[in-house]
Order: C-alpha cells, then sequence, then structure tokens
C-alpha cells in the first residue's frame, strides 16, 4: 500500500480536481486523508489474485443506438443556463494554453 | 378526497409543518392544471428528491453549485410519474449531490427528523424520507448510492426501496456513482412501495444500464401467497457497533417472521469488513469523474472575478462545492491517480466482485436477506459532522447491498426508547422486487409499525 | 555518419455517421455554433451516453481493412482533463481494450511495389468542442463538434522519411472513403495527424537517438511531409551542434506547426505529465463482437484498394493512370468490375472510362459512379462501339445523353441518328455518287502515281461519310472503296 497522504500531494489532488483549497482546508483534509485511506487500506489484506474485477453490478452487453438523428434543443435551451455568454458561445477568459492534466 | 383537494391537502401541510422540518426545497408551482385520467397516480401529490432533473423550475442537488440551474428536461422516473396522472408538488432536501448520511450536508439548511427536530433524518434523501413521514406527501422519491434511500426511511420511521440496478432508469439521476445509483420510492408501507415501482420501473433506452428485464404486476403480487420463506440472517450484520435497542427490534422481528412460518438461518457474508473501504474507493472515484463537469462554464456557479480560464474551474469549484463533497471528489481523484490506481480503483472492483459472490452464495440457503438497516437510530444533529470516516462507517449494512446491485427495502421495526424509530432492512437477489415486497408486506400485515405516526403530525 | 529517420503516425479520423457518437445530434459542418447540441452533448446534470451502432460498425471495418485484430471484448474508458471544450471534463475513449490492435497496412511505393505499416492500435473516441479566440480578449465555446465519433490510429515507428508519411496518408485517406466510414475532407478537419519523428545517427560505431518530436494538430498531406522533412533536418543539426541532443537526455517534446513560416515550433509548458486517470465508464456498458457481426463486416469491407488495383493492372492491363480514374472511388470501381464481365473488350471499356465518363464526371464534379448511369447502359455502350453500330466519336454524345436522360444506349444512338450504315445497298449507293461527284479522285486512285493513288481512297471516304452525313461505317466504307476501286482497274 502507498505511504499516507502528506500536504503537498494534498494539493496535487486538489489541482488535479481543478478545486482551490486554502491552506486551513489542506491541513484538515490532508489530516482526515490519512485516517480515510487507513481504512481503505484494509483492502489489501483481501487476496484477490485470479479475481476478475466487477465495474458494471449487471452484465449487459452491447446497448447500442441506431443512427438516427433527432432534432437538438436549440441555442437559447443550450445556452439558457451558461454563467456567462457571447450568443450563441458560451463564453470563457481567454485560453492560452493548450490542455493540461 | 377528488385529485385538486389531494394536492392542495399537501401543499397546505407544507406551508404549516415544514418550516418547523425543513423538508422541503420549493414547492412546484400549483397553478398547473390538475388533468383527470386513470393513470396509477391519478391527482397523487408526490415530491422529488433535488438531483432528479424537472424541466419546470429549479434542479439544486442540495448544492450551491446548482441554486440557479434550471433543466431543459425531465428525468425519465419524473416522466413515468407526470404519464401516471401524478403530481409533482415539491423538491426535496438533501445531501449536497447525495454524498452524506445525514442530510446536513445541504447546502441550504439541514433537514429536522419529524419525530424529534433535534436529530437528523438521515440522508442523502432526508427531505424525501422526513416529508413522507410527516405526511406531508404521501409518496417521494429519493435516490440510493450506499443507503440514501433506506437508511433515512429508518431513521424516519416509513418504507424506502432501493431497486435492482438497473430496474429504474437512472437518466435525469445527476450522478454521483453511476455503478451504484438507483432511483427509489419512500412510502408510509409497502402497498405504496409497490405503486410507486410500478410506474418507476421498466427498460429506458437513454440508460444503457438500463435493463430489459420485464416489469411484473408488483401491486397484485402483495395479495399472492409469498409461500415458505427461508429468511437468512447475515452473522456479520449483527456484530460490534450495532445498537442493543436496535438489535433487540431486529430479532423480534426475527421472531414474528418465525410466527408467520417463515425458515430462519444463519448465514455469512464474510466480506462484510471490507465493505465500507470497497464502497468509498468506487464511489469517490466515479464521483470524482461524474462531478467534473460543473465547472462554471456551461452552466452552475461560476466565480466572480476569474484571474483566468483555469480559476474559473478552480474557484467555481472550491465556492460553489461544499466541505464533503470536496472531501469526496479529492478522494476519488486520488484513487484513480496514476501510481495509486492499482492499490485502490483496481483493488475495490475485485472485492466488489467477491462481495457479490457472498451474496450469491448467501441466496444459494435462503430467499430473503433479513438485517438492521442502520446501526444506530437518527444521531443529533451536529453530532458525526467532525469526523467524516466515522459517518461512512455508519453505512455498513446498506453499502454491500449497492456494490452487488440487488434490491433491498428498509420497513420500520419498531421505536427505541426515546421514541426514534428503528428500520429493518430485507434484501433479495438481483429482480427479486417481488419476493422482497411480497416477504415486507407479510411483516407489515401482522404489525402495526408503520402505522406509527411522528408528534409532528398531531399538530 | 549515417541517418536513419523514426517515425510514427498519430491519425483522427472523424466517422462519416449521421449522429453523434453518444447522442442523437446530426452531425453538420458549419452550423451556427451550439445549435447541434443536446444535454447529452452539452454534459447536463443526469445527462448518459448511449453508443451509436454505426460508429462502432465503421471502427470494426476499419480495423478489419488495417489487418488487425478484433477485440472481441471491449469497453469504454473515461480520460479525464479540464478543458472548456471538453463539457463533461472526460473524454469517453478506449484505453486497454482498443477495438483493434495489431494490424498492418499496405501502402505505394513510387517504384509501383508495397511496403506494410504496423499498426499499433485503432480505437474509438468522442470528439471535443472547438475554443475560438483568435482576435478576441477571450474565448468562446463551440460544443457543435462535441461528441463526433473519431476513430484514433495509432503507427508503429516504421515509416521511413516523410514521402512514405505522406504515401501512408493519402493511402489512409483513400481507405476510408472507400470503405465509406468517413469523408476525410481535409479542409472539414476530418482527418487530422501527429507525427511522431526522431533519428537514429551513427557516428563512429555509436548510435545516438535524438529526443522524439510529436507534431501537433497538422491538417495538411503537405504539412505532414513539411513537418518531417524539417523536423529530420531540425534534429540532425541540433544534435550536431550538441551531442547531448538526445532522447535519454531530453525526453519527448511537443511541437506545433506554422504553416507561413513552413517550420515546427517548439510548444513550452507541455513538458508536464498528464495524469489522465483512465476508468472504464461506469455510464456504458462493453462491447462484444460476435463471429456472424465479424464475418457480416468483413464481407462489407470486401477487396481492399491496392488490392483490387493490383488485380485490375494484371487482370486488364491497367496502366498507372487508368488506375487513378478508376479506382478513385469504390462504387466505380465496382461498376467498371462488373461491366467487364460483360464486355468482351477490357480495353475498349478502359478507354471509355478514363476517357468519356471521366470526362463527364469532371465537368459534374462528381464520380464515375456518381453520375448514375447504370451498369446496363453503360455495358451496352461498350457494346455497341465495339460491334460497330456506333462510332467510337459517337459515343461521346450517346453517354451526354444518358447522363441527362437515362435510357437505352441504342435507342439514343437511334434518335440522334448516330447508327452507323452498314447495309452494303445503301452504303453502294453513296459510294457511287462519291465516285461520280469527284471524278479527278477517282482518276487519282488509278493512277500510277503512288502518291496520288494512296490519298485518294481516303478522300472518297471522307465524302462517303459527308454524303451519309455520318451514318456510314468508315470501317466497312473503306473496305467497299478499295472493292470498287480494284473493280475499275480490272
Amino acid at each position: 500500500m502507498p505511504a499516507p497522504i502528506d500536504e503537498s500531494q494534498v494539493r496535487h489532488i486538489a489541482h488535479l480536481a481543478r478545486i482551490k483549497l486554502t491552506d486551513a482546508e489542506v491541513a484538515a483534509f490532508g489530516a482526515q486523508f490519512a485516517n480515510i485511506l487507513k481504512h481503505f487500506e484494509t483492502l489489501s489484506e483481501v487476496n484477490t489474485d485470479g479475481v476478475e474485477p466487477t465495474a458494471h453490478p449487471l452484465p449487459i452487453t452491447n446497448v447500442l443506438r441506431d443512427d438516427e438523428p433527432v432534432e437538438p434543443i436549440g441555442v437559447e435551451a443550450a445556452l439558457a443556463n451558461a454563467p456567462a455568454r457571447e450568443t450563441p458561445y458560451f463564453k470563457v477568459p481567454k485560453v492560452l494554453d493548450q490542455e493540461t492534466a | 378526497m377528488s385529485a385538486v383537494d389531494q394536492v392542495t391537502a399537501a401543499l397546505d401541510r407544507i406551508k404549516r409543518l415544514d418550516p418547523q422540518l425543513k423538508c422541503i426545497l420549493r414547492t412546484q408551482d400549483a397553478a398547473a392544471p390538475i388533468k383527470s385520467g386513470d393513470g396509477l397516480l391519478q391527482g397523487v401529490p408526490i415530491a422529488i428528491k433535488d438531483n432528479i432533473c424537472t424541466h419546470d423550475g429549479i434542479t439544486t442537488c442540495g448544492s450551491k453549485m446548482l441554486a440557479n440551474y434550471r433543466s431543459p428536461y425531465d428525468a425519465h422516473v419524473v416522466e413515468r410519474l407526470r404519464a401516471a396522472g401524478a403530481v409533482i408538488v415539491a423538491k426535496t432536501n438533501c445531501d449536497e449531490f447525495a454524498m452524506g448520511s445525514s442530510t446536513e450536508h445541504s447546502a441550504f439548511f439541514p433537514t429536522r427528523n419529524p419525530w424529534n427536530p433535534e436529530c437528523v433524518p438521515g440522508g442523502t434523501s432526508g427531505g424525501s424520507a422526513a416529508a413522507v413521514a410527516a405526511r406531508l406527501v404521501p409518496y417521494a422519491l429519493g435516490s440510493d448510492t450506499g443507503g440514501s434511500v433506506r437508511q433515512p426511511a429508518a431513521l424516519c420511521g416509513v418504507c424506502g426501496l432501493k431497486p435492482t440496478y438497473g430496474r429504474v432508469s437512472r437518466y435525469g439521476l445527476v450522478a454521483h456513482a453511476s455503478s451504484l445509483d438507483q432511483i427509489g420510492p419512500i412510502a408510509t408501507d409497502v402497498r405504496g412501495i409497490a405503486r410507486m415501482l410500478q410506474v418507476i420501473a421498466g427498460h429506458d433506452p437513454r440508460d444503457s444500464t438500463s435493463a430489459h428485464e420485464p416489469v411484473p404486476d408488483y401491486l397484485a403480487a402483495l395479495d399472492q401467497s409469498t409461500g415458505k420463506l427461508c429468511i437468512g440472517v447475515p452473522r456479520e450484520y449483527f456484530g460490534d457497533g450495532l445498537d442493543p435497542e436496535i438489535r433487540r427490534a431486529v430479532e423480534a422481528a426475527i421472531e414474528t417472521y418465525k410466527s408467520l412460518g417463515a425458515t430462519i438461518r444463519e448465514v455469512s457474508l464474510p466480506h462484510s469488513k471490507y465493505t465500507i473501504a470497497c464502497y468509498y474507493i468506487i464511489s469517490t472515484a466515479e464521483a470524482s469523474s461524474n462531478l467534473a463537469r460543473f465547472d462554471g462554464v456551461r452552466y452552475g456557479h461560476r466565480t466572480a472575478n476569474p484571474r483566468d480560464y483555469i480559476d474559473v474551474y478552480s474557484s467555481s469549484r472550491a465556492e460553489g462545492f461544499g466541505p464533503e463533497v470536496k472531501r469526496r471528489i479529492m478522494l476519488g481523484t486520488y484513487a484513480l491517480s496514476s501510481g495509486y490506481y492499482d492499490a485502490y480503483y483496481s483493488k475495490a472492483l475485485k472485492v466488489r466482485t467477491l462481495i457479490k459472490r457472498d451474496f450469491n452464495e448467501a441466496f444459494s440457503q435462503c430467499d430473503i436477506l433479513l438485517s438492521p438497516t442502520s446501526p444506530t437510530p437518527a444521531f443529533k444533529i451536529g453530532e458525526k459532522s467532525d469526523d467524516p470516516l466515522a459517518m461512512y462507517l455508519a453505512d455498513i449494512y446498506t453499502t454491500s447491498i449497492s456494490l452487488a446491485g440487488i434490491p433491498a427495502i428498509s420497513i420500520p421495526c419498531g421505536l427505541t426508547a426515546s421514541r426514534l424509530p428503528i428500520g429493518l432492512q430485507l434484501m433479495a437477489t438481483h429482480f427479486g422486487e417481488v419476493r422482497l415486497l411480497q416477504a415486507a408486506h407479510q411483516y407489515q400485515s401482522a404489525t402495526a409499525f408503520h402505522t406509527a405516526t411522528p408528534p409532528v403530525c398531531a399538530e | 555518419m549515417q541517418i536513419k529517420p523514426i517515425i510514427g503516425l498519430e491519425i483522427h479520423v472523424q466517422l462519416a455517421t449521421r449522429t453523434k457518437m453518444f447522442c442523437a445530434c446530426p452531425l453538420e459542418f458549419a452550423a451556427e455554433p451550439n445549435s447541434r447540441t443536446c444535454p447529452v452533448c452539452l454534459g447536463m446534470p443526469g445527462t448518459l451516453p448511449v453508443m451509436n451502432r454505426t460508429a462502432l460498425e465503421y471502427s470494426i471495418k476499419a480495423g478489419i481493412a488495417l489487418g488487425g485484430r478484433i477485440a472481441r471484448f471491449s469497453k469504454w474508458d473515461r480520460k479525464s482533463y479540464y478543458y472548456p471544450d471538453m463539457p463533461k471534463n472526460y473524454q469517453i475513449s478506449q484505453y486497454d481494450l482498443p477495438i483493434c490492435s495489431e494490424g498492418s497496412f499496405e501502402i505505394p511505393k513510387p517504384d509501383g511495389s508495397t511496403r506494410p505499416v504496423g499498426i499499433i492500435r485503432a480505437h474509438l473516441e468522442e470528439d471535443a468542442g472547438k475554443n475560438l479566440h483568435e482576435g478576441l480578449d477571450h474565448t468562446r465555446v463551440d460544443l457543435n463538434r462535441a461528441g463526433t465519433p473519431l476513430l484514433e490510429i495509432v503507427t508503429k515507428p516504421d515509416i521511413q522519411d516523410a514521402d512514405e508519411a505522406y504515401s501512408f496518408c493519402v493511402e489512409l485517406q483513400r481507405l476510408v472513403q472507400w470503405l465509406g466510414i468517413s469523408e476525410a475532407n481535409m479542409q472539414k478537419g476530418q482527418m487530422r495527424f501527429e507525427p511522431n519523428v526522431n533519428v537514429a545517427i551513427t557516428d563512429g560505431g555509436v548510435e545516438y537517438r535524438t529526443p522524439i518530436s510529436e507534431v501537433k494538430n497538422l491538417n495538411s498531406f503537405r504539412s505532414v511531409r513539411l513537418a518531417i522533412a524539417y523536423e529530420i533536418n531540425r534534429q540532425v543539426e541540433a544534435w550536431k551542434a550538441d551531442h547531448d541532443y538526445t532522447l535519454a537526455k531530453k525526453g519527448k517534446m511537443n511541437f506545433g506547426w506554422n504553416d507561413a513560416k513552413e517550420a515546427t515550433e517548439f510548444q513550452r509548458g507541455k513538458e508536464e505529465s498528464h495524469d489522465y486517470r483512465y476508468f472504464p465508464d461506469p455510464d456504458l456498458v462493453p462491447v462484444t463482437v460476435d463471429d456472424a457481426t465479424l464475418a457480416r463486416l468483413g464481407a462489407e469491407v470486401g477487396e481492399l484498394p491496392l488490392a483490387r488495383q493490383r488485380r485490375f493492372i494484371d487482370t486488364y492491363g491497367m496502366t498507372a493512370k487508368d488506375c487513378e480514374v478508376i479506382l478513385a472511388d469504390r462504387a466505380t470501381s465496382e461498376l467498371y468490375d462488373d461491366a467487364i464481365a460483360q464486355v468482351a473488350d477490357a480495353k475498349l471499356l478502359t478507354k471509355q472510362f478514363v476517357g468519356i465518363w471521366n470526362h463527364l464526371a469532371s465537368a459534374r464534379q462528381s464520380t464515375i459512379a456518381g453520375l448514375g448511369v447504370p451498369q446496363v447502359s453503360v455495358v451496352e455502350l461498350a457494346k455497341i462501339v465495339a460491334d460497330g453500330t456506333i462510332s467510337a466519336s459517337a459515343a461521346m454524345q450517346v453517354a451526354e445523353k444518358l447522363c441527362e436522360k437515362g435510357g437505352s444506349a441504342l435507342e439514343i444512338a437511334q434518335s440522334a441518328g448516330l447508327i452507323q450504315e452498314r447495309d452494303e445497298s445503301a452504303m453502294q449507293a453513296w459510294i457511287d455518287q462519291a465516285f461520280t461527284e469527284n471524278p479527278q479522285a477517282v482518276a487519282d486512285a488509278l493512277s500510277d502515281n503512288p502518291k496520288k493513288s494512296k490519298a485518294a481512297p481516303g478522300f472518297l471516304r471522307g465524302q462517303v461519310m459527308k454524303i451519309s452525313q455520318g451514318k456510314a461505317d468508315p470501317k466497312l466504307t473503306g473496305e467497299l472503296i478499295e472493292k470498287k476501286i480494284l473493280s475499275l482497274k480490272c
């Protein structure tokens, strides 16, 4: 099992999750995570050699849809909840770099 | 009562009693004409948990993030209810994005337990359970990821069903953990549960995980003989941490079943102690991804003066999400992140297989499994808010069922000395709802616990 | 010093489905921004994806055509990253079980031979929308493209130079168009390329490898060729200047392509390692492919263009130029292939395709098959020219009418008066008239002057054609004139 989580890891995870944390939150989460992860790590006791993972509770496969178009909802409905818009677009501050993970 | 009268009565009761209970986030526009017809729920007023989308009005998920969000469409279950003549009168309070066990994590206010306003109603469908308990509405819908219908039903003294995964379409249920989420009905008795399930169950082509299994006549089944029931009692569900009053009430329920002719058999679910870890790894991992879409770009809260586009994400999410949601998103992100995936997420999926196998093995020996729903009765508001792990551990009896995808119902089986409700949980195999409802109905035919009303109803 | 480039390609091909990958929004290029969206592709709360069957089948066809192994069990994974044009902030893709793996694709070499390029994998994924910010101080987001099905094809680093990369891209475009799974229109961004380039340099018995450059988002064949050539040259020069310019020391780098400067540009700040947190999408169920489906799709894939080309050259004696026309698209090649069985003269049919039909198609900006002339008419036209019913030159007129109105080639030729007269008595009358009206020519034909006697029959034949208004069968006319001169000589 991995080593317990430190503050820099909490900050890294918060960055991946795109949640800005205050220093107090970093400290609080760090302490809580240590506890919770310790509990999570009890799974290491279980022998899962040769056990298939269960990603879906039911064994359903091949749910496929015919390639038939349906009328879209329209620009106004698409933008209706937008916190900022420049019709017919959503509007955000300028994206300077490419994707970052 | 006529349809109009039923709806008016519900709205009046909400107006009179809800200010002290805080079950309801919003009542829906009562001006909508009530249609006549012969639907199974014609004119019946129904409350819907606020993480289920309705095209009229707002759907918040109990979050500041979606405080003003208007869904452009009705959830599948809402379409079904409306088609059956039901009137959606209110949207109910819940833990933010259905994360919690007490409804204290609503961004708006905590809901109070109708049996004792100082106590929580359970969660996350606390508003729906409390609304039915206080008889504000006859029926409500909740959603259950790891016990969120069953546990508040238990703590509020009403019935709550988590159907088999895939029995009810998730289309329009704002996702918490996609492989676990199911919408479930809450009612005062099993007949009400059957009536609601009849309407909402069935295949929906918009949900790839929705089952094609035919929908039986649940209502008619209640009046048919159950035959001789064999009830399994998992010994791991009666261990340390179970409140003695709850143990006694559940043991009394076992005696009741015996007196009704059921065979009782002790069974084992050996991986029970790993359930909480397994459940919280999988549910937080899925939630971290499901909640990524709340970014302040297309809808939802956006921070006032973002520094740049990344700050739109980070600050909007920091401001829009409450602490429990942030905690779970971060836990889930961690469980999926590079270097930790195998130890956490991948491992949990394998343990999930073992937990499923435990149930298969148990159901090879009996028809129904029986346990407490919650290890404790309703706790005081604020009592557990500083200890998230303690809150998680309280989901010990409900989460394994969600991991296995089987149906389970919580029904009232008594009150504690301080007059707080106790829930009895019954479980069945995949798509075994008929047997499950029959077993629960048999109990209610022989007992009166479900008819007890909280003190608020006397007002 | 020896230099050996190592080149691999990542190619995104937009599939030609009618609707998006996980919702029923229609795909339409250049529609009003955000007008081709719905709650699902906008990533609105509570929505769920449902897989497009056609997109899946197209990807399997591509996999078969690329000679790959089709996964009998495949699934969908979420790839997480935040970007304004990604509505869910995860992309639905395929991670560890791509629909196709371990393929091999033949590409043509300039000498007429072919060479296989290894395919590592081909998988399905959804496209993002578009962030638009040119000339703006903010970014506009258009999600019409979000959810468009894409096939990502990854080759082995088998490609030897920029020209070979170019041929690969061209041949791949022909393949996906041939299969009908993509329009592969560059202007619409339906094919996008990301070459990975580095160079193995052997100097003094030691091999050095330069850092791998990934050149992002190229959208023309030309830019693929130029960018690779530029990178090879740049990397060799960089290594010459600094022998530490190696993969081991510098790792992998990302570059953009500046089309105006025809140069790659280093992209800063992209070295940060990604953590995409792939995991199986719980909203989508796995896909299994059974024998029957595989057989059905395999039959639909049929003979691949390069194999058909080889067959046409070997069987029908086509030239490379003929192939270019007749194998330009699948339907045309099939029209030809079906027609040829009913026409004895392969050369004549080929000539009509490359000449008449290609001319008419170009004029109408269509393919030959796209002209809509049924196979039976194509065959009929070839036959009536072959048996002399109409002249080769009259065939163009008939073909034009076939394009415009359809109908029978023979009837068109009849009503246009294009049928060649082959009745000897009718022809004899025209010939007699020509001989009567042109005594000088007849005299020349009978003279001992070899120059004159050789030219005269041709002239007389021309006169017969004129008198007959082109109806006389020229070949038969020539024969009859020769006969008449011979009889006059005796």
